[in-house]
């Protein structure tokens, strides 16, 4: 009897210590959890559910944390230009005996977040999504805002489990650029919610580094850490993502100030000595991004190239950068320095007395043209004090420069309706991304993409250009292809089809209390290797 | 009274009518179109075209029109083109926001004119009636956005008392004015959203109790020998009625949401959807907030109305 005591109170004493221990430990889990906070310039929060919108703001923080494409961007460097990398798809490579078909060999192993599994079945199940307005699965937005991504695949069809091939409509040796970014989604999610995308939004499922924990639609989006994310490199450091719409740039330097943010997009020039002064980490590195003037060139005055060159001469870029406070470098070409497409363009270094001469040998002095400009919108910097110095500059060698500023909804009208549409206009101010060579150069020079076939706005012809475009899309050697796309945008540079003006440095601002965050020299960035220092 | 309440309700029919059709006609005069913001820029036209049949938009505009309508009578606003969720959750997530801090605001703001009005009117001339007439300029005249900014500078930013931008940790969803851990979020708006209504509501409350005051009957009252005290409570209640219209018309401004003190504040409400769905050209949106941001402004006004009644019977609403 005298030792059933001690052999009562023994499991007693151990069952409360794991009870406090496991307290304790949940209690440590729960109060342990690192957080990171990013503060983005969207007034709301960009569609999770695998269609993101809001420009690549949207793909950045809803479409690449949540999903993987059959080809992902490697953005795990600053020092040179993101490439693409294997994604869902572990290699492609073009048929030999036919130049539009592609074959995928999909990555094996990989789950979806809500455990389905990624497969050729479920590649079929997400091009019918985009592509098939029949399919149960189909959905207008997804097609409207995916659609671009495989605008160049007419069919998908499934060799084996993990075999896909792909026909493209043209040959088109680059086709992975684009699909670097076409997100693939659950069908099993979808499907358990009879293909309702209301419904999907409220539980959507991805196989990407984060998995969706909940939303307050235009207030916060929370993502959590996806412990077994397939490429365990890419697992989050941290536990917790959280997306905060902020789109007043002074607001989100206060928010990061007082502590409520650990992460702010494009901090405004003037907030930056404020805050470097509070410590903050401030990030400035290059990205395929231009801020330039799109020229109309089937009428005078920009029909004639010297005028074009006059234009890019007359361009003190160096004052600009330094009126921007040094969060843009100089513009001289469409691809930035690093990016292996550059080349050995010509460079159109400030020399307002050669830029005066061209314009007299060009007989357009004074040379009057009319530039449609934005007062805000994605990507476009500081669009008034910008534009009013490149007039400034313009109007120091002979141009008669009217800037006509309307609204960034408007301006995407301008630019989408193409020049012809709108007599008035010489030019537009429309920043534009130049991360892979089809959309950077191809899309917006070549004859086959003018209006309404493409971005072609200005209505640029060049049988030079045409033919080193076509060469490169039917070229499959990597090397000769690079070569001939460096030609393409030295020759478009030679032929100053844009007046090249600025590329923004990304500037982006960071709490001390975050390590580990390498800003890829992109327009998307990877969150997964921050990690959160108290 | 009951057959003028019913003949103001029937009124805001021809008045979210009129507002509806001007907003749809300005949303169409200004250049751009409401899918340009939401597409990608390679977006082909066979998926332009099938966005816009999605939304309707390839309709004619009044067939456009008269369909939103036919729709919006059976209490369905559509969808947001930008955003694809009902109007409807978020026009009324967004008023639930705004009523909030604008009510408080008003109170606020009520509470601080009637007594400063009031000194003032009492001392004409006096150091006091000039500190409370300089409050009012300043309320009037300081651009609240500015306000905004200075105050998240001051007390976010380098004292560190309170937050600077959001509803708190969990949104607006967890938002609670009982809780501290919420109610902090709310006082810079507050503050910010207060200061105008304050310096108009201040005006008004002086020159209108100033000009009572001055009126023959207070002298006779004080000739029947009623204290200064009496006299004021007179004075404010014959002062009541344009008080309060000028009180319904600040709540009503306040309720459409000072876009720029919800935008520094990121805040979302009423001004902060409308600033998105006028930039994005998202007419559903735009149109569903505005309506009943209109049905808002008329209700206020209607028990604006029958509270003037309540406290001067001479005025009657037959």
């Amino acid at each position: 009897m005298k030792r059933s005591r001690p052999s009562l109170a023994r499991p007693t004493i151990t069952a409360l210590t794991l009870a406090l221990t496991t307290f304790a430990l949940g209690a440590g889990e729960a109060t342990a959890e690192t957080q990171v906070r990013v503060a983005m310039t969207a007034a709301d929060i960009p569609d999770w559910t695998g269609a993101p919108d809001q420009g690549y703001e949207g793909f950045r923080f809803a479409g690449f944390t949540i999903y993987d494409s059959l080809v992902n961007w490697d953005l795990s460097s600053s020092e040179k230009a993101a490439d693409i990398t294997p994604g869902l798809a572990e290699s492609w490579e073009i048929d030999p005996a036919d130049h539009k078909r592609w074959i995928f060999k999909l990555r094996q192993g990989v789950k979806f977040h809500d455990g389905c599994d990624w497969n050729a079945d479920a590649a079929l199940w997400n091009f019918a999504r985009i592509k098939d307005d029949k399919a149960p699965q189909h959905n207008v937005r997804h097609q409207t805002m995916q659609g671009w991504t495989i605008s160049n695949v007419e069919s998908m069809a499934k060799i084996d489990d993990y075999t896909i091939s792909l026909t493209t409509k043209i040959v088109d040796s680059l086709i992975a650029y684009q699909l670097a970014g076409y997100f693939q989604i659950s069908p099993c999610a979808m499907q358990a919610v009879n293909n309702n995308y209301d419904e999907f939004a409220k539980k959507p499922s991805g196989t990407g580094p984060y998995k969706f924990d909940k939303v307050v639609p235009r207030e916060r989006l929370e993502l959590v850490k996806n412990a077994e994310y397939w490429n365990p490199k890419r697992v989050p450091k941290h536990d917790r993502l959280v997306l905060l719409p902020m789109p007043e740039a002074t607001t989100r330097a206060a928010a990061l100030l007082a502590g409520q943010v650990d992460f702010v997009e494009a901090p405004s020039p003037d907030t930056i000595p404020r805050l470097k002064d509070a410590g903050m980490n401030i990030v400035l590195v290059p990205y395929p991004h231009n801020w330039d003037y799109q020229v109309r060139v089937d009428m005078p005055p920009f029909d004639d190239v010297r005028v074009r060159r006059a234009a890019n001469y007359a361009i003190n870029r160096a004052e600009m950068v330094e009126m921007l406070q040094g969060i843009a470098m100089e513009g001289y070409a469409k691809f930035i320095p690093s990016q292996t497409y550059y080349g050995n363009p010509v460079k159109y270094e400030y020399d307002p007395e050669k830029a005066s001469a061209l314009l007299e040998e060009a007989g357009c002095k004074p040379c009057q043209v009319t530039i449609a400009i934005s007062t805000s919108g994605s990507g476009q910097m500081q669009p008034l004090p910008m534009n009013e110095l490149v007039k400034e500059q313009l109007e120091a060698v002979g141009f008669e420069v009217q800037l006509d500023p309307i609204d960034w909804n408007a301006l995407l009208g301008v630019y989408f309706g193409g020049a012809k549409a709108f007599p008035q206009y010489h030019g537009v101010n429309v920043s534009l991304s130049s991360i892979e060579p089809v959309q950077a150069i191809m899309k917006n020079s070549m004859t086959r993409y003018q209006p309404p076939n493409g971005l072609n706005w200005g209505f640029f012809s060049d049988p030079e250009t045409d033919a080193l475009g076509e060469a490169a899309l039917n070229e499959f050697d990597a090397e000769k292809r690079l070569a001939l796309i460096q030609k393409m945008h030295e020759r478009l540079v030679d032929q100053a089809y844009e007046i090249f003006i600025a590329h923004d440095l990304n500037p982006r601002a960071l709490s001390p209390k975050l390590k580990g965050f390498v800003q890829a020299q992109s327009w998307f960035q990877d969150l997964t290797p921050i990690e959160v220092v108290e | 009274m009951w057959l003028y309440v019913a003949r103001r309700l029937f009124l805001t029919i021809p008045i979210g009518l009129g507002v509806t059709i001007i907003c749809f006609a300005l949303v169409y005069l200004a250049p751009g179109d409401p899918i340009q913001s939401l597409l990608p820029p390679d977006a082909s036209e066979a998926d332009k075209i099938a966005i816009k049949k999605a939304y309707g938009l390839d309709e004619p505009i009044p067939v456009q029109y008269v369909v939103w309508l036919g729709k919006a009578l059976i209490g369905d606003l559509g969808k947001s083109i930008q955003t694809n969720r009902p109007v409807i959750d978020e026009v009324m997530r967004a008023f639930g926001n705004t009523i909030t801090i604008a009510v408080i605001s008003v109170v606020l703001a009520m509470g601080i004119a009637l007594v400063l009005g009031i000194i003032a009117a009492i001392k004409v001339g006096s150091w006091a009636d000039r500190l409370s007439t300089a409050i009012a300029v300043l309320g009037i005249s300081v651009p609240t956005f500015w306000l905004g900014v200075v105050l998240v500078i001051v007390f976010s930013v380098n004292l560190g008392w309170l937050p600077a931008t959001g509803m708190g940790e969990g949104g607006s969803e967890d938002f609670s004015f009982l809780e501290w851990e919420s109610l902090q979020y709310a006082i810079l708006p507050i503050i910010a959203m207060t200061l105008t209504p304050l310096g108009i509501l201040m005006r008004t409350t002086r020159s209108t109790l100033a000009e009572i005051l001055g009126q023959d009957f207070i002298q006779t009252l004080r000739a029947k020998g009623l204290s200064e005290w009496q006299i004021i409570v007179h004075a404010i209640w014959n002062g009541a009625p344009q008080i309060l219209a000028m009180l319904g018309l600040q709540l009503g401004y306040l309720v459409g949401g000072s876009i720029l003190v919800e935008t520094i504040f990121t805040w979302p409400g009423t001004g902060f959807v409308l600033n998105t769905a006028i930039l994005t050209r998202d007419i559903p949106l735009l149109q569903g907030t505005i309506l009943v941001l209109a049905m808002a402004f008329v209700l206020i006004n209607l028990i604006v109305d029958l509270l003037q009644t309540l406290v001067d019977p001479r005025i009657k609403r037959t």
